[in-house]
């Protein structure tokens, strides 16, 4: 926890610095007859962002946070696993969207979850994952007019058997 | 006198057959509506403003008023029951709403937001009958110095939010007023913090993105990986009995911050563009401050839960006054609103009570019958969202994330955005492991839009002379006890130190 913490303020801090350079593309200082240029108030903050993590290294260094005094691992093999099949399946379910649609990736991702890691029977993992996605269907297109991403062409019939049915 | 007969002949118009059902369909839509991630009352109003063409404008507004009282009441549901604010107004109600649904108290939690939801919006409506003309012209006062010495106060309130770590704390503001100037610079036009130069970035950093991010993604992950996938501590258990002893104990544990917040909404709802979130975050603020147990706060408090419940509804009422006196909108529902009273063929401004008498009584008596439907449709429905919590965690989870990711895109219709929530999440979760505050960020990116433009309108009037924000009579005293608020927990660590010292 202790290397895991300075680390995390050293990239605050380098991204601060990035933010503080992205700001100078805009004046930073007050212009005569306009007022503060657009880079003034993101660049200011961005350093009070930088002072901030300078406080924290400082805090670090004299072993005030809980984290700079503690030996422990960030995480055990257990938070590693959760974040890769949890965390991982959540980018893999956005990843999907485009390609299967908002709807497809709904499904396939409450199929996994369901099904793999809560371990749930068949039944109710194939009722949630099919009905939840067509439910959601109604609400978004159906009542609250929100097209959701179609995913590429080959998904085109199961909406046109959707759109019959609302229209 | 004059006054209580227009409203009753008000909400005698309320209570018409037509007017009624509209008002109960229109809570109760708007109560599911407020209640689903990512959608919130500007939602709601900005979707079904074409249907209330088929009525006549005072059936319209009713309806729309109606929606807008229910997701009021509805934003507080999913900030309890999923640890997600439904929209900015109900952030604040996370912060104790979410901890007492963890401690198996989910039915206290939504029957205390109930409760002080009637509550502020009772108080808003009768301030809103008796003072409308007065108060905004009182609020027509205050300029751009005043507008950002109130934002000011609402920053150094997040400073006592974030607990002892205090550099972590500014951060984690400064982080979240950034991500908000991310985009296009308002004022000249031109693109700003375009980061790595993705297009996307052009379009801004939306508070639901990063909302959703740390209170959807992140929130599970961390929920997760410390229970370790044994999430045991919801297992709420719903009676009638149950909820009357709930509502006691709201009433006994809740009812400061329910007239801080009933009162404080008010007043911040009326300002022009400041609208019901900084009102709530205003109201969490300084019901902590005032409360004999700040310590409770965050713990599960429900003063913690009532403040902000009740500041959002009294200042969504507030808001509808400058709308309808002087026709500037208070918050981003009531611009929709405002819209449409124009294309139903009325003149939003102080003529309007003179010339639009039936309309302006009837939305006003329209309040007061809403907030009562609210409030019963709201306490009916609490079982069907506690019955949510019993779900096993293995389903409730996905659905959570399900949830985060089909609203985040409803909300801004964009891929960019999906994969930014993902990549707020796993931040998040990282921050949060070595204690960074993450609520500050989120309530910065909310108000980062309101505070920057009006800093440098304030700093063009004075020619850059900070000293307009000290030296005007009511932005001073306000700069004044905000700078007080910032200093104060840096002058409580000296003391401690030096009482350390002594010992």
């Amino acid at each position: 926890m202790r290397q895991g913490e300075i680390s995390l303020v050293g990239l605050l801090a380098l991204f601060s610095l990035y933010l503080m350079w992205k700001s100078t593309e805009l004046p930073i200082g007050y212009i005569r007859g306009q007022g503060p240029g657009g880079g003034f108030w993101p660049f200011w903050l961005a350093l009070g962002m930088l002072l901030s993590c300078l406080a924290s290294a400082w805090n670090w260094w004299r072993g005030l946070s809980p984290a700079s005094r503690s030996d422990e691992p960030l995480m055990d093999a257990f938070g590693w696993r959760t974040l890769l099949y949890v965390g991982g399946s959540v980018v893999v379910f956005v990843a999907l969207i485009s390609i299967v649609s908002m709807y497809g990736a709904v499904a396939a991702f409450l199929f996994y979850y369901l099904r793999f890691l809560g371990r749930h029977s068949w039944f109710l993992t194939l009722t949630i994952s099919i009905l939840l996605p067509i439910g959601l269907f109604f609400f978004f297109e159906a009542v609250m007019l929100i097209s959701m991403p179609q995913g590429m062409s080959f998904t085109q019939p199961f909406f046109d058997l959707m759109y019959d049915i609302i229209y | 006198m004059e006054v209580i007969s227009f409203l009753a002949d008000g909400i005698l118009l309320a209570l018409e057959p037509v007017n009624f059902a509209l008002i109960i369909i229109g809570v109760t839509v708007g109560l599911f509506i407020g209640a689903m991630p990512g959608l919130g009352s500007v939602n709601g109003v900005a979707i079904l403003l074409p249907i209330t063409f088929l009525v006549p404008p005072n059936s319209a507004i009713i309806f729309l008023a109606a929606i807008y009282y229910g997701a009021m009441y509805g934003g507080a549901i999913s900030s309890v029951t999923l640890g997600i604010p439904g929209a900015s107004t109900a952030v604040a109600t996370t912060f104790d709403g979410r901890p007492l649904a963890l401690q198996g108290r989910a039915s206290l939690a939504l029957v205390t937001a109930a409760l002080a939801s009637f509550v502020g919006g009772t108080v808003a409506n009768v301030l809103f009958t008796l003072f409308a003309p007065v108060l905004a012209s009182t609020a027509l006062s205050f300029g751009p110095p005043e507008i950002f010495a109130l934002m000011l106060l609402a920053f150094a309130t997040f400073v006592g939010l974030g607990g002892d770590d205090i550099p972590k704390t500014v951060f984690s503001i400064c982080l979240g007023l950034v991500l908000a100037a991310v985009g296009f610079d308002t004022i000249s036009g031109e693109p700003r913090l375009v980061l790595f130069e993705i297009d996307g970035f052009m379009r801004g950093i939306g508070f639901i993105v990063l909302a959703i991010g740390v209170y959807g993604i992140g929130e599970m992950l961390w929920t997760i990986e410390q229970t370790r996938g044994e999430v045991t501590t919801t297992n709420p258990k719903m009676t009638v009995k149950g909820m009357a002893s709930d509502a006691k104990e709201a009433m006994q544990r809740g009812w400061k911050g329910t007239w801080i917040g009933s009162l404080i909404g008010f007043f911040v709802g009326i300002l022009p563009a400041a609208g019901a979130t900084p009102g709530s975050l205003m109201s969490y603020g300084v019901a902590k401050m005032l409360s004999k147990t700040p310590e409770e706060y965050g713990n599960g408090s429900p003063d913690g839960v009532a403040a902000p419940e009740a500041a959002n509804n009294s200042a969504s009422t507030g808001s509808m006054l400058p709308m309808l006196t002087l026709g500037i909108p208070g918050s981003p529902t009531t611009a929709i609103l405002l819209g449409g009273m124009v294309i139903w063929g009325l003149t939003p401004g102080p003529r309007l009570f003179l010339d639009e008498t039936e309309f302006v009584w009837g939305l006003i008596g329209s309040f007061y019958i809403s907030n009562i439907a609210a409030l019963v449709i709201n306490l009916a429905f609490i079982p069907l969202f506690v019955w949510m919590l019993r779900m096993p965690f293995t389903i409730l989870a996905p659905l959570i994330f399900v949830l985060s990711i089909i609203g985040g895109f409803a909300a801004s219709r964009s891929m960019h955005d999906l994969w930014l929530i993902v990549i707020f999440g796993m931040a998040a979760f990282f921050l949060r492991k070595f204690d960074y505050p993450l609520a500050p960020a989120v309530l910065a990116i909310v108000l980062g839009p309101i505070a920057e433009p009006t800093l440098r309108q304030s700093l063009l009037l004075s020619s850059g002379d900070p000293m307009i924000f000290f030296n005007r009579p009511i932005a001073g005293p306000i700069t004044i006890i905000a700078i007080i608020l910032i200093l104060l927990p840096g002058i409580k660590l000296l003391r401690r130190k030096r009482a350390m010292a002594k010992n």
